[in-house]
């Protein structure tokens, strides 16, 4: 196990700035989610650990090492493609067997240890079939396996799970988290998909442009987004900004709901809401609409549980509320979170 | 009535002559690959059919008649030292400029794989012999490996590697010319078989080879255990159609040394040509030319099995 450490790392592709002065630095077998858009450089940073890609400036360190020199094969770290990138002539054995081969292991400790590493995931009866004969999931599982088997010092996991289908996601993912906190092992996830970010990682670094803008917990990310960037990547809808005087001032649509259903809360702000379009999603109703009175014309949207029984027709302006302390403040050139404010 | 069916397609497709046939596959088909069939029946199909006719006939040039003879050529010819020499050449000059290709081919397919600057006219050089026309191409050669002007003998002298008493009869010495004739074919085909394999390695995904790298594959083991093996079944295209080539073209042997000295470098295809119609011999010609055909049928058909399963993932 160990550590990895990125210090002022950039990576230019000519012009463009892929990764462009990124300092990162994960705990001791911590799940670390590199979260963004595509395009924000996430992709190419993980490269860089891996020694995939050549850093243009700045330091990668792998357990307080500087390895910016080595090959991938020096670097202790395994990886796991979008693509799972199995060996297509290969079965399944050779394939986990492949990275211990090349570690030059005795045959009867390679044996050993694909069995090992098969029955961590539940593929022995897989060993003797080619990755074209496996299901999506099992490729996934014989990738992880290939993955684990040499037991390295860091993980890297480059968006595994985007082509699985909804449901196998959900499960996958489980199962991800729970053999990732079973061997211990430090691993960085790249995705752009914000649900992942939540449910896996012990921390999220969202990035945008080739920078780190925001690192955190799943909570202190999307409850206290750093800036108006990471307010509007995380939550599905995301959080409403509307401007104030000289601010801009963000809640999220879970937090804006009818007046009535707030309580007696002290703090609450009043604001009319003007209901254009009601979206029925089961779980929730998604309102739309825009705000009138003091924030005329803003466009916002209402996520309101369907424990939520009060009715919202579409074209009337309702009562609605959020609660002061719900209210983020960013600032209007700058876009980074300031300190809160009354209204 | 007959006026009423012929307007009656062109006002449904509401086009010309040629819309009414774009839109009638059964017509499309057959007009389109038409011109192609026919060519090939022609320019290849007739002789064909005649050669074989006249491998078990008693034609010659000169002669009016045309009587069967069986196998009577077949049978005449084999016993040959000059058929045996050539058969003997034919397979040497076919296998060793095909492993030549192959392995040369595949190094460079792999070189040129790689970003580099003036990779373009790098790509472009090792594409040149294969558009220049051949003919030109090996007489180029021929005064390259000339006895008296060779440009090849005359850097070695200048390189104090050989003195001017010692300068090579390429074309002259048995195995010399072996050896050139095989060296300007393995030149001619290198290009194409460099393509075949450049086209096999670019259909390999990068995540493949990446994934080869973090797992800890060395070079030789990247090479060996991952790349080679996914480009097998295109090595075994680019291979078969190369050996198939080698076996029946004669153009670089016709130019360079005409089968000599003492028909050390005289091949099948060159046998034939010398014996049918220089000769004048036209059935043993044609006995020659096809004696090797069941061998390379059973080739192409093994070709045309590979080749319908050449997809890399």
């Amino acid at each position: 196990m160990a550590t990895v450490e990125t210090r002022e790392i950039r990576k230019h592709f000519g012009d463009v700035h892929a990764v462009d002065g990124v300092d990162l630095s994960t705990k001791e077998g911590e799940f670390l989610v590199l979260l963004g858009p595509s395009g924000c450089g996430k992709t190419t940073l993980l490269r860089m650990v891996a020694g995939l890609e050549r850093p243009t400036a700045g330091e990668i360190l792998i357990g307080g090492q500087v390895v910016n020199e080595l090959p991938p094969r020096a670097r202790g770290v395994a990886m796991v493609f979008q693509s799972y990138a199995l060996y297509p002539h290969m079965s399944v054995f050779n394939n986990i067997a492949f990275p211990l081969r090349a570690q030059g292991l005795p045959r009867a400790s390679i044996q050993r240890k694909v069995e090992w590493a098969a029955s961590l995931f539940g593929i022995e009866a897989l060993l003797h079939r080619k990755p074209r004969e496996l299901s999506g999931g099992e490729r996934q599982r014989v990738a992880l396996a290939r993955a684990v088997v040499r037991e390295p010092r860091v993980f890297l996991l480059d968006e595994p799970l985007s082509n699985l289908d909804a449901k196998l996601r959900a499960s996958a993912r489980d199962e991800l988290q729970q053999f990732q906190r079973r061997i211990g092992t430090t691993t960085i996830y790249v995705t752009h998909d914000q649900i992942e970010a939540m449910g896996l990682g012990d921390r999220i670094a969202v990035m945008q442009g080739g920078r780190v803008r925001q690192i955190g917990t799943p909570s202190e990310v999307y409850d206290e987004p750093a800036d108006t960037f990471v307010a509007g990547f995380l939550g599905s809808p995301p959080m409403n900004l509307v401007e104030a005087a000289d601010a801009l001032v963000g809640f999220r649509p879970e937090h804006f709901l009818p007046r009535g259903a707030h309580g007696d809360a002290p703090d609450l702000v009043a604001l009319p809401f003007r209901v254009t379009r009601v979206e029925y999603l089961g779980a929730d109703r998604l309102l739309y609409g825009v705000l009138e009175g003091r924030f005329e014309g803003a466009r916002v949207v209402a996520r309101l549980p369907s424990t939520l029984s009060v009715a919202v027709a579409a074209g009337a302006t309702h009562d609605f509320a959020v609660r002061g302390r719900d209210l983020r403040f960013f600032d209007r050139r700058t876009g980074l979170r300031t300190a809160p404010r009354g209204l | 009535m007959r006026g009423r069916g012929r307007r009656g397609p062109l006002a449904a497709g509401g086009r010309g002559g040629l819309g009414f046939l774009l839109d009638r596959p059964e017509w499309l088909g057959p007009l389109m690959i038409g011109p192609a069939v026919l060519y090939i029946v022609l320019v290849v199909g007739v002789p064909f059919v005649l050669a074989l006719y006249y491998s078990v006939s008693d034609i010659s040039m000169g002669s009016r008649t045309l009587g069967f003879v069986g196998l009577r050529n077949f049978a005449s010819v084999v016993q040959t030292t000059k058929f045996q020499t050539s058969l003997r050449n034919t397979f040497v000059f076919a296998v060793a400029s095909q492993v030549l290709v192959m392995v040369l081919g595949t190094g460079l397919a792999l070189a040129l794989m790689r970003d580099f600057r003036g990779k373009w006219l790098v790509r472009l050089l090792i594409l040149l012999p294969w558009v220049a026309p051949i003919s030109l191409g090996t007489i180029g050669w021929l005064w390259i490996l000339d006895s008296t002007y060779s440009v090849v003998n005359w850097t070695l002298e200048a390189l104090g590697l050989i003195g001017p008493d010692g300068w090579f009869m390429w074309l002259g010495v048995p195995h010399l010319a072996m050896g050139s004739v095989i060296a300007v074919h393995v030149w001619r085909i290198l290009p194409l078989a460099t393509v075949i394999l450049l086209a096999g390695l670019t259909s390999i995904p990068q995540d493949i080879h990446d994934a080869a790298q973090v797992d800890g594959a060395g070079a030789w083991r990247h090479l060996f255990q991952v790349t080679l093996p996914l480009i097998r079944p295109i090595m075994l295209v680019a291979g078969l159609f190369g050996l198939v080539f080698a076996f029946t073209d004669m153009v670089v042997i016709f130019v360079l040394t005409r089968g000599g000295p003492y028909d050390t470098t005289q091949v099948l295809a060159s046998l034939a040509f010398f014996t049918g119609i220089q000769g004048g011999d036209l059935a043993e010609g044609a006995a020659v030319a096809l004696f090797l055909f069941p061998l390379l049928a059973a080739v192409a058909v093994v070709f045309l099995r590979v080749a319908r399963r050449t997809e890399v993932v």
